[in-house]
């Protein structure tokens, strides 16, 4: 037993190698994005060549994964919240063939949207896909509960889902590591077509899903994480799921006077449930996210007994902390000075140096001459030009939305539509929509803002580095209206010209600036 | 012992350097530490903070109440006020005096330095300047900061030299001996401040 200091993410990594993990797929996104960086830099992943690429999507990499426990191995997935919407296909499906090798979806939830477009709540899409999802508490438990999640994939034979929210998976503790096990040999699926949903076979395979329903029940009931600790003053219990127990913890010193249900496995364990809620007069349902079991215990006529998010003890939306749980319960929150006016916000910003300040820059100007023109952008570092100077973009919704959108917008009649978007999400979601305006011949005007990396999470390697030109032109863009350009401020004037010519041609078009992002010039060049 | 310190800056400043140090000391002494910090986005340019919890009994918050720190450790000064809240009554702010200017509307230096000095218990110091005469270089200025604030730290001070000699040592004897330099001139400011 070794003690090591590690952010909850990266438990989950280390768990994971320690479980005989043979693959991981993962496309970057916060604050998932560690758990795979973790694996490509631990010398026992490299020993034992894991696998651990960068996939181009979540989709693309939630199949590569169904595909190793397919073949019998062991095989992790990662993602953030947003990206479990792209994953859903196969996300869904799955749940239908089950899993061979053990099969671990971790879902990284980002509540106060740190870094995110939305806070949906990932324990939906495992009640959804109804299969057994793990919450951990610490980072102990991120470790210790990733192992078990492996063990129960294969026990129960379904993909299980491990959910962390971004102040577990961003907080660093001491965690004891154990046992390393073996990897899996390749050992086919018993059933032949336990992978083939056709409608005839997914009916049977769907009734099997349902009948383990009661297997996955049984496990939650037997969970070693999921705990009943019993309490004197029985006016009130508390339901407090993952994370959320450490702060009903920290009001009362690790001593509430009040019965607690710590929750760390669904489905609910009914048994412990009915306890608390047969023996309390009053619950608190205590939920890092949406209030799914408090609006489950509640019921469409609204049981006044129960409290949490929906009847304003705590808030609606939002992250949970301490303070906020002790306002719930009563407690003084001895706050101290307030800040002085002097403060300044400091929002994050595009760093000095970066391209994208430049295509801004002359985007801007030319744009500045058309008064109908309207900008779609995307997710990444660009979507920082939303905000002063720039206040470039008019739109920011989801992966690869940006072509889309200023495609539908020009089929209402929008012009110029220009959408903006970054190589990376390109890659991720932008071709398939690329192709939809070159059947229609759509005029719009992409700018490919190209700085070779996924910048946004921390520099990762791009999926599209140095064939965006060739993918363009593939899908079927005219290669005289595919642009490359350096857009340094000595080409300002040339990179305005470009865009004016391409917004003029009535076709698609893609223009590519391209400088390599300067965070990743900088670690390239003390690498 | 229980110490809460925030840990502040703006992204891109390396505060997170000195959080390992104070992690590296609690692990190896068999402290129980928590700590969470700011990824993605905030980092950026934006105001990034950890909140470090260090213990010789379980944590179970990763996040720090209101009220509950005992030191706000600023590597840059409007920073420093940001998380006052969070100061308890008598806690200390020790802050670098250097500002990190990348927004247009800072506050003008006067009116951030007379905020500082409403401060009851406050160590300001120019751990740029520190740095530089103390360990020949800006770049441990963040240890210069840490050694500022290791007075008000319930942790051994020796614990804390192992703490930065662990996280350097695969860059070198040198980079180490700077960055000890470092933390012994900031803890010599405090000392004599205090």
């Amino acid at each position: 037993m070794e003690k090591r200091l590690l952010l909850g993410v990266e438990a989950i990594a280390q768990g994971a190698i320690d479980s005989g993990l043979s693959g991981v797929y993962a496309y970057p996104g916060t604050p998932s994005t560690e758990i795979t960086e973790y694996i490509q830099l631990s010398k026992q992943a490299i020993d034992r060549n894991i696998h651990r690429e960068w996939s181009s999507n979540e989709k693309t990499a939630m199949e590569a994964a169904l595909g190793m426990s397919y073949a019998g191995k062991r095989a992790l997935v990662c993602m953030k919240h947003v990206g479990m919407n792209v994953a859903a296909d196969c996300f869904m499906n799955a749940a239908v063939t089950g899993a061979n090798g053990g099969l671990v979806i971790v879902a990284a939830d980002d509540p106060s949207m740190h870094s995110s477009q939305n806070e949906q709540d990932s324990r939906m899409y495992g009640k959804f896909a109804q299969i057994p999802v793990l919450e951990p508490s610490s980072q102990q438990e991120a470790y210790d509960m990733t192992r078990y999640g492996f063990a129960l994939s294969e026990t129960v034979g379904s993909p299980v889902m491990l959910r962390v929210t971004t102040r577990l998976a961003h907080s660093r503790s001491g965690v004891r590591t154990g046992e390393v096990l073996p990897e899996n040999k390749i050992k086919l699926p018993e059933n032949p077509q336990q992978f083939i949903l056709l409608p005839g076979i997914a009916r049977k395979l769907y009734k099997l899903l349902l009948a383990k329903q009661a297997d996955f029940k049984e496990a939650s009931a037997n969970s070693p994480f999921n705990l009943y600790k019993e309490g004197t003053d029985k006016s009130l219990g508390i339901i407090a799921c993952g994370i959320g127990y450490n702060y009903v913890m920290e009001c009362f010193g690790g001593r509430p006077p009040y019965p607690v249900l710590k929750i760390s496995q669904y489905p609910l364990p009914r048994k412990q449930m009915k306890q608390i809620l047969g023996e309390c007069e009053r619950i608190l349902v205590v939920e890092e996210g949406y209030p799914v079991i408090e609006e489950l215990l509640k019921g469409y006529p609204g049981d006044k007994r129960i409290t949490g998010r929906l009847d304003g003890t705590l808030p609606r939306d939002g992250e949970l902390n301490p303070d906020l749980l002790a306002q719930a319960f009563g407690l003084p929150v001895e706050e101290g000075a307030s800040v002085p006016e002097v403060v300044a916000p400091r929002p994050p910003a595009l760093c000095t140096g970066c391209s994208h300040r430049d295509v801004y820059n002359a985007l801007n100007e030319v744009i500045r001459s058309y008064e109908t023109g309207r900008v779609f952008s995307d997710i990444g570092c660009y979507t920082l030009g939303a905000l002063p100077p720039f206040r470039a973009i008019h739109t920011c919704v989801d992966m690869g939305a940006s072509i889309t959108m200023a495609k539908g917008a020009s089929d209402a009649g929008i012009f110029p539509a220009v959408a903006v978007i970054g190589d990376s999400t390109f890659t991720h979601s932008g071709m398939t929509g690329l192709l939809d305006a070159v059947n229609e011949k759509t005029p719009v005007t992409i700018i490919i803002s190209d700085n070779e990396s996924t910048s946004m999470t921390g520099g990762q390697d791009s999926a599209a580095f140095g064939r965006v030109e060739s993918i363009c032109a593939g899908i079927g863009v005219d290669p005289a209206h595919i642009r490359v350009l350096n857009p340094v401020p000595k080409n300002h004037e040339e990179l305005c010209r470009m865009i004016r010519e391409e917004i003029e041609y009535p076709g698609v078009s893609v223009i590519i600036p391209r400088r390599v992002c300067i965070q990743k010039a900088r670690r390239d060049k003390k690498a | 012992m229980n110490t809460n310190i925030i840990i502040a800056g703006v992204g891109g400043q390396g505060i997170l350097s000195i959080a390992a140090a104070l992690g590296s000391a609690a692990l190896t002494n068999d402290l129980y530490m928590k700590q969470a910090e700011t990824h993605g986005m905030s980092q950026r340019g934006g105001d990034v903070q950890s909140f470090m919890r260090i213990s010789d009994e379980p944590i179970f918050s990763d996040l720090i109440a209101k009220g509950k720190a005992d030191i706000i450790l600023s590597v840059e000064p409007m920073e420093a006020l940001r998380y006052l809240p969070y100061l308890k009554k008598g806690g200390y702010v020790v802050t670098n005096s250097t500002p990190f200017v990348n927004i247009p509307d800072y506050p003008e230096m006067e009116a951030l330095t007379q905020a500082l000095e409403n401060l009851p218990h406050r160590i300001v110091i120019d751990a740029d300047a520190v740095a530089k005469e103390a360990a020949g270089n800006i770049r441990a200025s963040n240890f210069v900061m840490l050694g500022a604030a290791s007075p008000f730290i319930e942790i051994p001070f020796d614990y804390l030299e192992a703490g930065v000699r662990d996280i350097f040592t695969r860059k070198g004897e040198s980079v180490v001996e700077m960055n000890l330099k470092a933390l012994h001139a900031g803890r010599a400011f405090a000392l004599a401040r205090k």
